[in-house]
C-alpha cells in the first residue's frame, strides 16, 4: 500500500465513513433503505469501512476471515451485491476526493495514486463477489435437493394399491424420475392398481400429458393397471382444447373415486362395521 | 399497447417464469380460473417450443384495450430455423420430436386469435390473443 493513501485513510477514518453513509443513502433506493432500520445501516456501514480499512492494514489472512463474515451478514441482511460494489468503488471516489481537497495529489504522482487503489480494490471486489456466488450457488443446490426429495413419492395405500400423489412443476427431469420411480415401485409393492395424482400440477400441457401417457402405458406393460385422478375442472377442459386423446387411461376427479375403483378392481370393497 | 413484460427463454426453468407471468396478468385483468388455465397451457406450449426447437427466444405479455374490449396478448419470438410448412405443424398429430403433436394446434384451440409468421432459417413469431368477455 502507498504510504500516502494509508496515512491518509488511517487519519481520516471518520470523515470517511460520515461522507460515505450520506452519499450511499442518497444513491441507493428507497427500497433497501426500508428493509434495513437505520441503527442497523450505521452499524453495518461502519463495519464494511471497518474491513475496507482492515485490509489497508494488509494482514491477508485475517481480511479474508472478516471479509466473508461480512459476506455473509450482508446475504442475510438482504443487501443486494450492486449496493456492496457500488460501495466499493464509491470508497475509492471518497478517498480519492479527499487527497485531491487536502492537496495531496500531484501531476506527478496522480497516476501511480489511482492505479495503486485500483490494485488494491480490485481483490476485494472479487473476493466479495465470490462470496455472493458462493451463498447463491449454495442455496441454490441446497433447493435442488430440497426439490428432488419432494419430487416423486409412491405410497402403498393399500394391499396391491399405490399412489402417487405429485405436486408442483413436471419438468423433463422430474418426468424422467415420475417414470422410474413409477416402475420401480409397481415392481417392489406387487401392485395391481397404480394411482397417479396430479392435483397439485399447476399445468398440464402436450409435454406433461405425453409423460402421463407413457408412464401409463409402462405401468400397464409391467402388468398393472393406471388410474388418474384430481383433474381439476379447469384442467379438463385444456386438455380438451389441446385434443389430447386419454382414452386409455382410467380417469378419475378425486382421489376418493380412484381408491374406490381400485378397490373394484381388485375385487374388495370398504363395508362399514356393524355395532 | 399498455403494459408489456419479457421472459427470456433460455432454459427449461423460463418456460416457468413465462406462464407465472402470464398467469398474474391474466388474473390481473380478471380472467376466469378456466381462461388463466388455457392462458397459461398456450404460454407453455409456445414457450416449450422456442425451447425445444430454437434453443432460445423471447416471450412477451401484453395487456390490451382495444374499444373497451380487453384482452392478453402472447408474443413468442425466436431466431430459430424457422418453420418450413406451417400448414403441416398446425395439424393435429404432427410431430417432429416425438412428442404428441398436439403443442401448436392445441394452442390455436386454447385462445381466440392466432397468428404465426415464420421465415425458414431466420426464426418464427408467433402471435397470440385472448379476449375478456
Amino acid at each position: 500500500m502507498n504510504q500516502l493513501v494509508y496515512d491518509f485513510i488511517k487519519q481520516n477514518q471518520d470523515y470517511i465513513l460520515t461522507e460515505w453513509m450520506g452519499i450511499m443513502k442518497e444513491s441507493t433506493d428507497e427500497r433497501l433503505i426500508k428493509v434495513v432500520s437505520d441503527r442497523m445501516f450505521t452499524q453495518t456501514s461502519s463495519e464494511f469501512i471497518d474491513m475496507i480499512i482492515t485490509n489497508v492494514d494488509s494482514k491477508n489472512k485475517e481480511f479474508t476471515l472478516k471479509l466473508s463474515d461480512f459476506a455473509e451478514k450482508v446475504v442475510q441482511l438482504g443487501w443486494p451485491l450492486t449496493f456492496v460494489n457500488e460501495g466499493l468503488h464509491k470508497f475509492t471516489l471518497i478517498v480519492i476526493n479527499g487527497m485531491v481537497e487536502k492537496g495531496l495529489v500531484t501531476p506527478d504522482n496522480q497516476v501511480n495514486l489511482v492505479n495503486h487503489l485500483d490494485k488494491w480494490a480490485t481483490p476485494i471486489n472479487n473476493e466479495i463477489v465470490n462470496i455472493y456466488t458462493q451463498t447463491w450457488e449454495r442455496t441454490v443446490s441446497m433447493q435442488k435437493i430440497a426439490l428432488q426429495e419432494l419430487s416423486a413419492p409412491l405410497i402403498p395405500v393399500l394391499e396391491g394399491i399405490t399412489v402417487m400423489p405429485l405436486v408442483g412443476t413436471i419438468d423433463t427431469e422430474r418426468a424422467k424420475q415420475i417414470m422410474e420411480n413409477l416402475l420401480t415401485g409397481v415392481v417392489k409393492h406387487r401392485s395391481e392398481v397404480v394411482l397417479i395424482d396430479i392435483t397439485g400440477v399447476p399445468v398440464v400441457d402436450t409435454m406433461v400429458a405425453h409423460h402421463i401417457i407413457q408412464a401409463a402405458e409402462a405401468v400397464r406393460l409391467v402388468g398393472a393397471k393406471c388410474i388418474l385422478c384430481g383433474i381439476r375442472p379447469e384442467i379438463a377442459q385444456t386438455i380438451v382444447n389441446l385434443g389430447i386423446n386419454l382414452n386409455e387411461v382410467i380417469t378419475k376427479n378425486t382421489l376418493k373415486k380412484g381408491i374406490e375403483v381400485a378397490l373394484e378392481l381388485t375385487s374388495r370393497k370398504i363395508v362399514k362395521v356393524e355395532g | 399497447m399498455e403494459f408489456q413484460s419479457c421472459v427470456k427463454i433460455i432454459n427449461e426453468w423460463d418456460i416457468v417464469a413465462a406462464r407465472q407471468l402470464g398467469r398474474n396478468v391474466a388474473k390481473e385483468l380478471g380472467f376466469g380460473t378456466v381462461d388463466q388455465a388455457r392462458i397459461t397451457t398456450a404460454i407453455s406450449e409456445l414457450a416449450r417450443n422456442i425451447y425445444l426447437y430454437a434453443g432460445q427466444g423471447s416471450v412477451s405479455i401484453e395487456k390490451l384495450n382495444i374499444n373497451g374490449k380487453s384482452g392478453l396478448k402472447i408474443i413468442a419470438d425466436d431466431q430459430g430455423p424457422g418453420i418450413e410448412d406451417i400448414r403441416r405443424v398446425m395439424e393435429d398429430g404432427y410431430t417432429t420430436s416425438g412428442g404428441l403433436g398436439a403443442g401448436l394446434p392445441g394452442a390455436k384451440r386454447l385462445m381466440d386469435d392466432f397468428d404465426i409468421e415464420s421465415i425458414p432459417g431466420e426464426g418464427t413469431k408467433i402471435i397470440a390473443t385472448k379476449w375478456l368477455r
